[in-house]
């Protein structure tokens, strides 16, 4: 028995002995391996994006005798949109630091101020889409204009989603709390969330910064 | 050992092993008010000094294109350490694993692109060429 007790359970027979070979699967608690299998999903991601810039490296030259980035670009604009994210990606953290000591009010109110930030960036996003389209850079125009729109609208996305699923995990923790899974839930969301201030760190530096040095 | 002694040693030992499993499911790194805030500074800091490199023009084209991709690299590492908490020791390793494969697979990837595009420019006729020659 001794011996036993210093054994893995799910590997010990009724009498003690040792099981090499389990007929059952091992008992894992529920959502042991989601923040596992979450991070797989953002390196998949990742992929994405890393596809997305290549192209945007590749035809982001071609202007097609249309409008370059200078013709386009308001890096004030732009620097403001960045701070944006950056704030909401700080009040997120904030909101992760209240759900471990459990203080579901603060939470909230810090994952309402993140999601009022996402809201301002994908706002003055749009803007900045609508202006351009108002001076005829549609995503039509040049192969530049087609890998801008796709690089940065895929980004806005994902923003967009991260907005909804915020929303929605506000609605959940109201109703149910802080229980396990939702706190399993906003970690996941956690990692989306500062996932896309790390794309966002591309999108300004190698389309808009750059664009303005070509 | 009787029945019910070993039952009692049976149960202990499963809560024993709930008790870790529950441990392991919760031993995420959620950082501190601490590391937010200099992760936060920082990103600032790496944030701004572009920003304003390529507003100001001080320096040349290259040099500035230089500098900025330095930032962003710094920056992307910020993030993935005080907000994302990477470390080689979250999930076993296997999120750094993961990670670093992404990684190969993005440099390989991008790096090829412009690569392979870039001569595949360089080694097209000139329009003004292919006109005189029709």
């Amino acid at each position: 028995m001794s011996h036993a007790a210093s054994l893995n359970p799910d590997y010990v027979d009724e009498a003690g002995r040792p099981i090499y070979h389990p007929v059952e699967e091992p008992h894992h608690p529920e959502g042991h391996s989601t923040m596992l299998g979450f991070w797989m999903y953002l390196m998949s991601d990742c992929l994405i994006f890393a596809m997305l810039f290549a192209v945007y490296a590749v035809i982001g030259g071609n202007y097609a005798a249309g409008p370059a980035p200078k013709d386009l670009f308001d890096l004030p604009l732009v620097a403001l949109n960045t701070s944006m994210l950056l704030m909401s990606s700080i009040t997120y953290g904030f909101a992760m630091l209240a759900m471990v000591k459990n203080r579901t009010a603060q939470m909230q109110t810090w994952l309402a101020i993140t999601g009022l930030f996402g809201l301002c960036f994908l706002g003055i996003e749009l803007y900045e889409f609508a202006h351009m389209i108002h001076l005829g850079a549609t995503p039509q125009r040049s192969g530049f204009l087609s890998a801008f729109f796709v690089l940065v609208g895929t980004h806005g996305l994902h923003v967009t989603f991260g907005i909804i699923w915020l929303v929605t995990l506000m609605i959940q923790v109201w109703q149910k709390g802080l229980i396990p899974a939702n706190k399993r839930r906003l970690m996941c969301l956690s990692l989306f969330w500062h996932f896309l201030d790390v794309i966002w760190i591309g999108v300004f530096t190698f389309v808009y910064l750059f664009g303005m040095l070509r | 050992m009787s029945a019910e002694a070993h039952n009692e040693h049976a149960a202990k030992t499963l809560s024993d092993h709930h008790h870790d499993d529950h441990h392991h499911g919760d031993d995420h790194d959620h950082g501190s008010f601490k590391t937010y805030m200099i992760g936060f500074l920082l990103s600032v800091v790496l944030t701004a000094i572009p920003f304003w490199l390529v507003m100001s023009e001080a320096l040349a084209p290259q040099t500035t294109g230089l500098i900025i991709t330095a930032f962003a690299v710094v920056q992307i590492v910020v993030h993935m350490v005080f907000f994302l908490h990477m470390n080689h020791k979250s999930e076993g390793g296997w999120n750094m694993l993961a990670l670093i494969f992404t990684i190969v697979i993005v440099v390989i990837a991008v790096a090829g692109s412009v690569w392979v595009m870039y001569h595949l420019n360089t080694n097209m006729m000139p329009t003004h060429e292919m006109q005189s020659m029709g």
